[in-house]
């Protein structure tokens, strides 16, 4: 049987055949710029200071706030800046700038063993001592997810490897070439919390990853490996959750309201690094794809440069038209190609000029494709006349807060209406009225 | 070199407003090439009348009224075209290009075009032919025995004490007296079948139209097959309850929507003055539409269970 959710697209174009079957890479860069901000919360506040020699592994930055996590040194060399640069949010955002040496000096790495037989007590301090955040694309500090309040309880851990989204082969990648590790760090997660089900969640249109984890999971305590249909968006986190468990995450609330926490394929392997040889978040599995001449699964530092990445691959065989981090459905749009990728950056594509042309909005027909759409079960019709006439509380009637971005019904709109989009502007106001306290 | 910025999503679907409606349209052509075939140039004339006039009339009004040109999204022309199929082949020309007329300016287009209109444009211009010319909108030429040409006017199949009995057969395949596009029951479901495998629609309308009208007729005393086979139900539940503007968009609300339909049809067979109920019977619901989308949401995730989160 083939676990799913209700509504949902069949995305018509995957993009994923051209870096599917390329194994991992490695490329060192010789110059990175660490961001200071790759997890939700307070930035991190940088402990180095231009000139500084830093080894890799190194902490260059300490946690601030309750969401705070440590940032480390990618590579070894020398600390040449710390500067503001414009990056994907509004606000400028710090980075550390390392010039590699290729020294490939190490600090001391601290392993804690076998994540079967170490301290679960243990556990939760040292994924956060390692700076691990969602790598799925939310970069929300691990640690914090895993460290439940007295009331909650969590009864399944599920790893999320459906991939839903376009293009994005990095998780496919990591299932295959490295299965050990996620089973590994989906077994620390659960040791940690005493939770006995682990559930590996992954798309029926990656049967190699499918038997790849099942024969890792053979034999492991509590963890097993569920087949998803595949379906846009199969991987996002209340979808899977309702394909898994069929319980569904309570409007406003988070997984663990129902006894789940979800866990990304890449955060899971992170943790089992951060246990097993006591490694902390310095890099990661990206897809480089699209409008670039060499598509390629890399292994990068992280804080690695845009342009440095596609001159690897060969740069572009035509025009760039745009360029985001993450894949066609959800992906954000880059500003320049000087900006580094982070912790979360699962893919980097590259759309030519004829892919990025913007299309002209028609009016609504009433057709009802977003109405069908919509996982969540909203009226995107409805949302989008009250978000273009800036009626925020109409629109929060309509229970737009729930919206998550999936961008389904953009996607299925005949007349290229920017549903998805506009919502996003009125939960980013909503959410700015609700901190500010005052009504507009 | 200059990259641009966008909001997600970053592809969209290969169907446009314009390929839903030419979509439309190829599913109409069945119906189409079988009111030709049966009741020969006739038809054609209606049919060319009431397509002309409806393209003509949409791209003059908003070139008149300094809006943006949308005739290229097809609805005019399919408003045109169903128009066409709804009206007996013996209509004369003026009185269909009134009709054709009245529904993009009046029912559309005043209403602000294209999504914005509450009542199926087609339907209402045949609502008021019937009302200004109800002699000229029920005669009906049979040509199940002779010649069009040498037919003598007579009434449909369902009025009244006067009918004609028919076979299933000859209701199935049209050779009957009626409306243009509606009496040839196997080109109408070529054509659902063509929406339906396009996704241009999903199967609930047309579907749940048909059950609730063959219930209805039975619970009303009537022949199920006979009444389901008769008239313009068949049309109006694939190609006018379908219309996209003038229909619900929550599943539960089409539901309603369509045993609604399949229902006032019937009863208005059975009770009304009228011998044909369809067009009254959509155009109600049709009114009914934004009542019921508001009253018959969607389930939305995540709610109605926050009494249960926290428990466990």
């Amino acid at each position: 049987m083939k676990f799913t959710f209700k509504r949902g697209v069949h995305l018509s174009y995957g993009g994923k055949s051209a870096t599917s079957v390329l194994p991992v890479r490695e490329y060192v860069t010789d110059y990175v710029k660490i961001p200071m901000s790759m997890h939700i919360g307070a930035p991190s506040e940088p402990c180095v200071k231009k000139g500084d020699l830093v080894k890799i592994g190194q902490v260059i930055a300490t946690p601030v706030g309750p969401l705070g996590l440590p940032v480390h040194a990618s590579v070894s060399g020398e600390v040449t800046a710390v500067e503001k640069i414009p990056y994907l949010m509004k606000d400028p955002v710090t980075v550390v700038s390392i010039k590699n040496d290729f020294k490939e000096e190490w600090v001391d790495l601290n392993p804690l063993g076998s994540v079967e037989s170490v301290d679960p007590s243990m556990i939760i301090p040292a994924i956060r001592d390692a700076g691990i955040c969602g790598m799925g694309g939310a970069s929300f500090p691990t640690h914090v997810k895993l460290s439940l309040k007295p009331n909650q309880k969590c009864d399944v851990i599920i790893v999320n490897g459906a991939e839903c989204e376009t293009h994005l082969t990095a998780d496919h990648r990591l299932m295959l070439e490295y299965p050990r590790r996620i089973v590994d760090g989906l077994r620390a997660a659960m040791r940690a919390l005493n939770v006995e089900n682990g559930v590996i969640a992954i798309e029926d249109n990656k049967p190699d990853a499918i038997e790849a984890m099942k024969r890792a999971a053979s034999g492991r305590d509590g963890v097993s490996v569920c087949e998803l249909r595949t379906k846009y968006p199969q991987g996002g986190e209340k979808q899977l959750i309702e394909a898994v468990t069929k319980k569904q995450v309570p409007s406003g609330g988070l997984p663990i309201d129902i006894g789940v926490i979800v866990l990304n394929v890449g955060t899971c392997a992170a943790i089992a690094d951060a246990i097993i040889d006591g490694m902390p978040l310095i890099k990661r599995i990206t897809t480089i794809t699209g409008c670039v001449r060499h598509p390629a699964n890399l292994m990068l530092p992280v804080g690695t440069i845009v342009e440095d990445i596609i001159g690897f691959l060969g740069g572009f065989p035509e025009e760039p038209g745009k360029i985001t981090f993450g894949g066609a459905m959800t992906g954000l749009c880059i500003p320049n190609m000087q900006i580094p990728m982070m912790k979360s950056t699962n893919g980097i594509v590259v759309f030519n000029e004829r892919e990025a042309m913007s299309m002209e909005e028609g009016p609504c027909i009433r057709c009802a494709k977003c109405v069908h759409a919509c996982p969540i079960g909203l009226n995107p019709y409805r949302i989008k006349v009250e978000a273009d006439a800036d009626r925020l509380d109409a629109a929060k009637k309509l229970n737009v807060m729930d919206c998550m971005l999936c961008g389904c019904c953009s996607y299925v709109c005949p007349s290229r209406r920017w549903l998805s989009a506009s919502f996003k502007i009125v939960k980013e106001k909503l959410i700015r009225q609700a901190k500010g306290g005052q009504k507009a | 070199m200059s990259i641009r910025l966008s909001s997600a999503p970053h592809i969209r679907t290969g169907a446009s407003t314009q390929s839903l409606m030419l979509n439309v349209v190829i599913a109409l052509m069945p119906c189409v090439a079988a009111g030709v075939y049966l009741f020969e140039m006739n038809a054609l004339a209606v049919l060319c009348m009431s397509t002309g006039t409806a393209v003509l009339m949409e791209y003059l009004w908003q070139k008149l009224m300094k809006i943006p040109v949308r005739v290229g999204d097809c609805s005019a022309l399919v408003t045109g075209i169903i128009l066409g199929l709804t009206l007996p082949p013996t209509l004369p020309w003026w009185a269909t290009m009134v009709a054709s007329a009245f529904a993009i300016i009046i029912v559309k287009q005043l209403f602000g075009g294209i999504g914005d209109n509450f009542l199926n444009p087609a339907l209402t211009a045949r609502a008021v032919l019937l009302a200004s010319w109800p002699a000229h909108m029920t005669t009906f030429v049979d040509i199940s025995r002779e010649h069009v040409a040498d037919a003598v006017s007579m009434a449909t199949p369902l009025s009244g004490e006067n009918a004609v009995e028919y076979t299933w057969m000859q209701l199935f395949q049209g050779a009957i007296p009626g409306s243009i596009g509606e009496t040839c029951k196997a080109a109408i479901l070529v054509g659902l079948a063509y929406l339906l495998i396009t996704k241009t629609i999903s199967w609930r309308i047309p579907v749940i139209t048909m059950l609730s009208a063959f219930v209805s007729a039975f619970i009303l005393g009537m022949d199920p097959v006979e009444s389901v086979l008769t008239g313009g139900i068949l049309f109006g539940a694939v190609f006018m309850a379908t219309d996209y503007t003038t229909s619900p968009m929550n599943a539960s609300a089409q539901y309603a929507y369509s045993v609604g339909i399949g229902f006032l049809t019937m009863l208005i067979r059975r009770f009304g003055a009228y011998p044909e109920g369809v067009t009254y019977a959509i155009l109600l619901m049709n009114i009914l539409t934004p009542l019921l989308d508001k009253y018959l949401p969607n389930k939305i995730y995540g709610h109605g269970k926050k009494k249960e989160a926290n428990q466990a």
